[in-house]
């Protein structure tokens, strides 16, 4: 059984996540923000379980979809807020805008805006640690629609044979895009594809925080001792559209209405009342330190200055 | 000053800066065991072990991609793309990861990268062992272009290559990997960006840059003894391009013929020109000309492959036009 306090962590988390999320495609919808919006409503516990199993000077390749793989690795959620809105404030001061929020201190770095991007960052980002000497891992998450591209499995193959600290997180969120995973991925299960490469996988339920937890502190524990590569599908579970504005004619709303059934969220706070470490009064509290710490960055990202004209070729090149 | 071939200075290059700094390492295809395919690297596995000189499978978008992932988290890769074509397979991590990353990323991180590549035609290569891809990649902002045309330019530039904290693609010639020149024994390291006057001239200037160079310089000796005193300006650096070398030559001679070795369509020949007549219109006694090959992929046979690039002869003709226009 996990530490009661950091299991309480893991269910702030994720409601800190899920409300980003929300007002992020509330203020889509507002045209408050420009750049497109996808969502990882629902899928909560794949990324935050995952983030909780790393160490901080650890590496990190998010996603396009959601906020909390970023946040959960220790960006403020005011600069998350300013990078959304394209701001000066933001981690990229308005030249990635919500695409792109990074921190190099932090180790997040950054995502690739063409899918299958983040296998070869994260190949190099191994070889790197491995060079210098590091006890660091590279932990990289994609969807299962990615796991389609080339680069996969030239990275797969490249980490496996030169023992890369690379963790390999699938977040099996059932679409790439549009596109149902079935009709997309001929092998079912995606852990099946690293075995091909001798890298050890496992598919756990991506809506159960702890179980992704502890699958991917396996897979960092693995990577971290020199054994090399290891692999985590996630299976959860998209429950907005691939981004806001999808029109969504390619399943049914009783297919998105059974997964919603399974909210993560939901059903940790079950879990953890039944524990007797979670109450309606402490519960409460989370929710609402959640939506003022979420109303206090959109004020942030408000009050913040747009970049300078001045500044469009910065940047560009290092001196 | 001792001579040395082209591919010496290159791989003294290397050396030297693997010696001085442990966090550089080469990564490509038989760059290890099988010493390079066109020997660049010998001996340097030898003397810097598997690990810094890095024999990787055949998997060019990886092979680039992971350079720029390394590149970004503390070491220093200098990788080895075989062939200049080759880097259509792996154009989303040159085009975009290396060259971008860094900007759209608030300048959080630096891409200290090189990606040397064998480029250009060798008899009978054919159309994908022949090209310079040179312009496709001159369009992408955020990354440095360097091809060299003399063993002397070929080490201070890649030495500068290895050093500097942006990605720089590295173009090396196939036909100039064992011409010879002289090259001093100290240290020295050439800037990038900056052109340098091959020949010296009054009449006209003639603009190429890698194999180019030594067609222009050919051509040149032969419109001298027809008294035509041709200037020959080598940009060395595609990308940033030294376009106040190409004016102030313009400026002198007033006449200008571009030599690119690629098809002419789409290419840095045309971009030269178009720079010249925004920013030059008044320095010009005649329209620019350019020098370039046909428009057609490089054809295998022989007597099609001559014909399609552009030789001496064509470069020769291009300059009496416009010296007589």
């Amino acid at each position: 059984m996990l530490d009661p306090e950091f299991r309480l962590r893991l269910y702030r988390d994720m409601v800190r996540m899920r409300l980003l999320d929300e007002k992020v495609v509330e203020l889509k919808l507002a045209g408050k923000i420009t750049g497109g919006v996808h969502s990882a409503i629902g899928e909560e516990a794949t990324f935050i379980g995952a983030c909780a199993a790393l160490r901080k000077d650890d590496y990190m390749l998010p996603t396009h979809r959601g906020l909390g793989h970023v946040m959960a690795k220790g960006i403020p959620m005011t600069k998350i807020m300013a990078d959304c809105y394209g701001k000066v404030t933001g981690t990229n001061k308005g030249k990635g805008g919500i695409i792109r929020i990074c921190d190099r201190e932090l180790g997040v770095l950054g995502i690739s805006g063409t899918l299958g991007g983040v296998f070869v960052i994260a190949t190099g980002a191994g070889l790197s640690i491995k060079l210098l000497g590091e006890d660091k891992v590279c932990l990289a998450f994609f969807g299962d629609g990615t796991s389609n591209r080339g680069t996969f499995h030239e990275s797969l193959n490249m980490c496996a044979l030169w023992k890369l600290p690379v963790v390999l997180v699938c977040n099996n969120n059932e679409y790439g895009m549009y596109t149902h995973v079935s009709r997309a991925v001929a092998t079912g299960d995606i852990s099946r594809r690293p075995y091909a490469y001798g890298i050890p996988s496992q598919t756990v339920d991506g809506n159960d925080v702890e179980a992704v937890y502890l699958a991917v502190s396996e897979a960092v524990q693995h990577a971290r001792s020199g054994e090399g590569p290891y692999f985590v599908e996630a299976k959860t579970y998209r429950w907005r559209g691939h981004h806001e504005g999808d029109p969504g004619v390619y399943r049914t709303r009783e297919e998105i209405d059974q997964w919603m059934e399974k909210c993560p969220i939901r059903r940790m706070k079950e879990r953890l009342m039944n524990d007797g470490i979670l109450n309606q009064e402490n519960d409460e509290e989370i929710w609402n330190s959640a939506r003022k710490e979420v109303e206090g960055a959109v004020e942030f990202a408000e009050m913040s200055e747009f970049p300078s004209i001045d500044t469009v070729y910065e940047d560009l090149w290092a001196e | 000053m001792p001579e040395i071939t082209f591919v010496q200075a290159l791989r003294d290059a290397l050396y030297e800066e693997m010696r001085g700094d442990d966090k550089i390492f080469i990564m490509g295809e038989d760059v290890g065991l099988g010493e390079g395919a066109f020997g660049v690297t010998r001996g340097l596995m030898r003397e810097f072990g598997s690990e810094r000189v890095k024999d990787a499978p055949i998997s060019e978008a990886a092979i680039v991609g992971a350079g720029v992932g390394a590149a970004m988290t503390g070491t220093r890769p200098v990788v080895e793309i075989m062939f200049g074509d080759f880097l259509s397979v792996a154009f989303d991590e040159v085009y975009n990861k290396a060259a971008k990353w860094r900007y759209g990323h608030g300048g959080q991180f630096r891409i200290p990268m090189v990606i040397r590549s064998a480029f250009g035609h060798r008899a009978g290569n054919s159309m994908e062992h022949s090209q310079c891809p040179e312009a496709v990649f001159m369009h992408s902002p955020g990354i440095k272009i360097v091809a060299p045309s003399t063993p002397y330019d070929a080490k201070g530039l890649l030495k500068s290559a290895i050093r500097d904290d942006n990605p720089v693609l590295f173009f090396e010639h196939k036909q100039l990997y064992r011409i010879k020149g002289e090259v001093p024994e100290e240290e020295y390291t050439l800037p990038i960006g900056v052109a340098d006057v091959k020949r010296k001239g009054t009449d006209v200037t003639i603009v190429a840059w890698s194999l180019m160079v030594h067609k222009a310089l050919e051509a040149a000796d032969v419109l001298a003894g027809e008294g035509i005193n041709a200037e020959v300006v080598d940009l060395r650096t595609i990308a940033p391009l030294d376009k106040e070398a190409v004016l102030n030559s313009v400026a002198s001679t007033h006449r200008l013929v571009i030599v690119e070795e690629p098809n002419k369509t789409g290419g840095v020949g045309g971009e030269i020109a178009a720079i010249v007549a925004e920013e030059g219109f008044e320095l010009l006694d005649a329209p620019i000309m350019r020098v370039a090959s046909l428009d057609v992929p490089i054809p295998y046979s022989r007597v099609l492959e001559e014909y399609v690039l552009p030789s001496v002869e064509r470069i020769i003709d291009a300059v009496k036009t416009i010296c007589t226009y």
